[in-house]
Parts: C-alpha cells; structure tokens; sequence
C-alpha cells in the first residue's frame, strides 16, 4: 500500500539549507573529486557541510578524503560520523570494498532507504556525489525527492563530455530544476569554448580547473588535498556560489 | 521505521478524512530484520492523538530471493550471519548484493521478490461522521 520510507524524507532533510548534487553526463570526468574537496572547501570556510556519496556500486569518496574505520552511530536512525568537519555518509559503512553490484531498482531502493534513516545535523549544505551516467537512476529518484535539489554540473573539455552534459541540462531545464553552473575540470590548454557554449546556454560558467598532475599523490589525505593547485582553483569556483 | 509508519498513517488518515484510526497493518520483510516488538514499542512512543487507540498488527513477509542467471529460487534465512552483516542489511537490504550469492551457481544477480522493507498493509479508522 504505501512505503512508510517516503514520509520521513523530507524530514530527515528538513535540517539543511542546500542540497548540491555534484553530477556529470558520463563518468571520468572528476564528479567524486569535486564533491570530496567541494565539501572540504565549505567546511574549511566555517560552514555546517555534510557529504554523501550516491555512487554506490562504486564509490571513491571515501578513497578521496582518507575515511578511516569509524561508522556511524545508530540513535534513532544512523548519525554519520565527521571527518574534517564534513559529516560523512556512504554505503561504504555497510559493504566494505566488497562489490556490490546492483540493479536499477536496487538503486532506487537503496537511496530511498540511506535518505530515510539518515539523520544530517544542521548543515548549510549537503553535497552529493553523484554516479554515472548522469541521466540514469540516482538523477531520476533524486529529482522525484528532493525538488529542491540543486545542481552543479562537472564536465571536461572533451566535446563528448560536454554533449552528454547538455542532455542532462535540458532534462534539469525540461523539469525546472536548479542548475547552479558548470564546472569544467581537467583542462590541458584554456580555449574559452565550453564557457562560451554554458553561457550561450544561459548557464553560469563556473570556472576552470587546469589538469593537475600531482592531485593523484593528494588523495587519501585531506589536508594535502585542500594544498593542491585543484582545491586552489575550486576555491575560486566556490566563492560563486556563496553569497558574499 | 515507526516515525515512517506514523507519518503514513498520518498523510493516509488526513488524506481520507478519518477522525480516528482504529486498526494499522504493517509489514516487515524478513530480509530487513525488524524486532517486531521494538517496532510496536517505536510505534507506541510516537503516536499522535488520532492514532492513540490503534491497534498496532505487524506481520512479517519471508524473505524470497531468486537468481537472475539461473532462475534458481531460494527462501533466505537472516539467522546464522555474523552480527555485522546482518546489522548491514537491517540497515540497508541492498548491500545483501555485497554478501549473499546465489545457491545454486553463485551470482550476486539475485532480485529480492518478497521480504523486504517495511511498508503499509492497511490502515482502518472512523471517518468524520462516526
């Protein structure tokens, strides 16, 4: 008859100001990095942040940020635990590195239940991390639960990555969602075309982010995450989306 | 789980104009292994005054699997698991993908056809005008 799951939603979210969904059209294109630092950034910044990571046949940000053995607190639900100051939430709690492969409706399923026992702090914003492909299941449940979802597109340069990037904006256009902008990451030489492409799409250019060779040497630790020439540069892109 | 039956219950009520409930049938699917006594407990600690007389039945659906790849179907029994496995798919059934196997030729395909979650059976009540 009804699925009891559905009605705690709202109020498990009800304690945060924004919900950023970190999302791409194809994978590759550096969404898990983004979201780990984006969060890491924010915090940094003195704000309340949380992430949760939504990719859950393969995850990364945990990789990313150096997650060690803690779990959650079970009170009423699952308090996640903090790192760096960024209340942290993934079904790596629950899987280990074990594959876990699922299918569509699992998914679906499996999101509805992390959204219904998890119990966020007050956060001023909840990023989200994202799977591929980017108009596929998570993106989908994400915009039947949360309307008020907002959205930060990652691509690259590459014309393929944007191409499935401008499928997914006019599927966030089509059903009135909140498109913050468009970050371009992994850039080898600046062109301007993928800024002159969002902005003739009357998108916000979020910014560039140059290929960073040593980022690879940074994951796993936050604190040389955040020295990296990419959080430097992020840093900028995430001063747009704050207010002043 | 009871704050999400309870505000069901609520939504449906409203929704259906009942001036009280009198009678709630919840299922709980083997596979999430739900204390059905901590659930009604839950329940009892939660209700709002419309459901203050309700009589809370909570009955629990086997947990049937079955292969994708070979068709192979199978009752799944939580009893036996490690405590931490267990306790994984109390919290999230999905994550059974990480740890459960087919029988029969091992694949991690499986579907769950009966037994999981939680959800709403029926909900019984009193409208407005008695």
């Amino acid at each position: 008859m009804a699925d009891p799951r559905l009605r705690v939603i709202d109020r498990r979210l009800s304690t945060i100001d924004h919900i950023i969904a970190v999302c791409s059209g194809k994978g590759g294109v550096g969404k898990s990095v983004v979201a780990s630092t984006l969060s890491l950034l924010l915090a940094r910044r003195g704000l309340e942040v949380g992430l949760l990571d939504l990719d859950f046949t393969c995850p990364a940000t945990h990789l990313i940020l150096g997650v060690g053995d803690a779990t959650p607190e079970e009170e009423r639900g699952i308090v996640p635990p903090s790192f760096h100051g960024v209340e942290y939430m993934s079904l790596i709690y629950y899987t280990g590195e074990r594959p876990t492969p699922l299918r569509g409706g699992d998914i679906t399923n499996a999101i509805i239940e992390i959204l219904s026992v998890t119990r966020w702090g007050r956060l001023s914003h909840l990023v989200v991390d994202m799977p591929p492909p980017g108009l596929g299941d998570a993106t989908l449940d994400l915009m039947r639960l949360i309307p008020r979802m907002e959205f930060l597109i990652v691509t690259t340069p590459s014309r393929i990555a944007f191409q499935t990037v401008r499928r997914l904006i006019e599927l966030l256009r089509e059903a009135d969602r909140v498109i913050l902008g468009v970050l371009e990451n992994m850039v080898l030489e600046p062109s301007g075309r993928v800024r002159g492409e969002v902005e003739v799409m009357g998108l916000k250019y979020l910014g560039s982010i140059p290929f960073d060779p040593k980022l690879e040497e940074a994951l796993g630790d936050a604190e040389a995450l955040l020295q990296t020439d990419f959080a430097v540069s992020l840093n900028a892109a995430v001063s747009s989306l704050l207010p002043d | 789980m009871a704050e999400g039956v309870v505000a069901a219950v609520s939504r449906i009520a409203e929704e259906q104009g009942l001036k009280r409930v009198t009678e709630v049938t919840v299922r709980i699917g083997e596979l999430q292994q739900v204390d059905r006594e901590i659930l009604i407990f839950a329940i009892d600690q939660l209700r709002p005054p419309i459901m203050r007389d309700a009589k809370i039945i909570v009955e629990e659906a086997p947990a049937k699997l079955r292969c994708r790849v070979c068709g192979h179907s199978w009752r799944f029994d939580p009893k036996g698991l490690e405590e931490e496995v267990s306790e994984a798919i109390h919290f999230v059934p999905e994550v059974a993908h990480a740890y459960l196997r087919c029988p029969s030729c091992g694949s991690p395909d499986f579907e769950v056809v009966e037994g999981r979650g939680i959800w709403l059976a029926s909900v019984k009540g009193l409208r407005g005008d008695g």
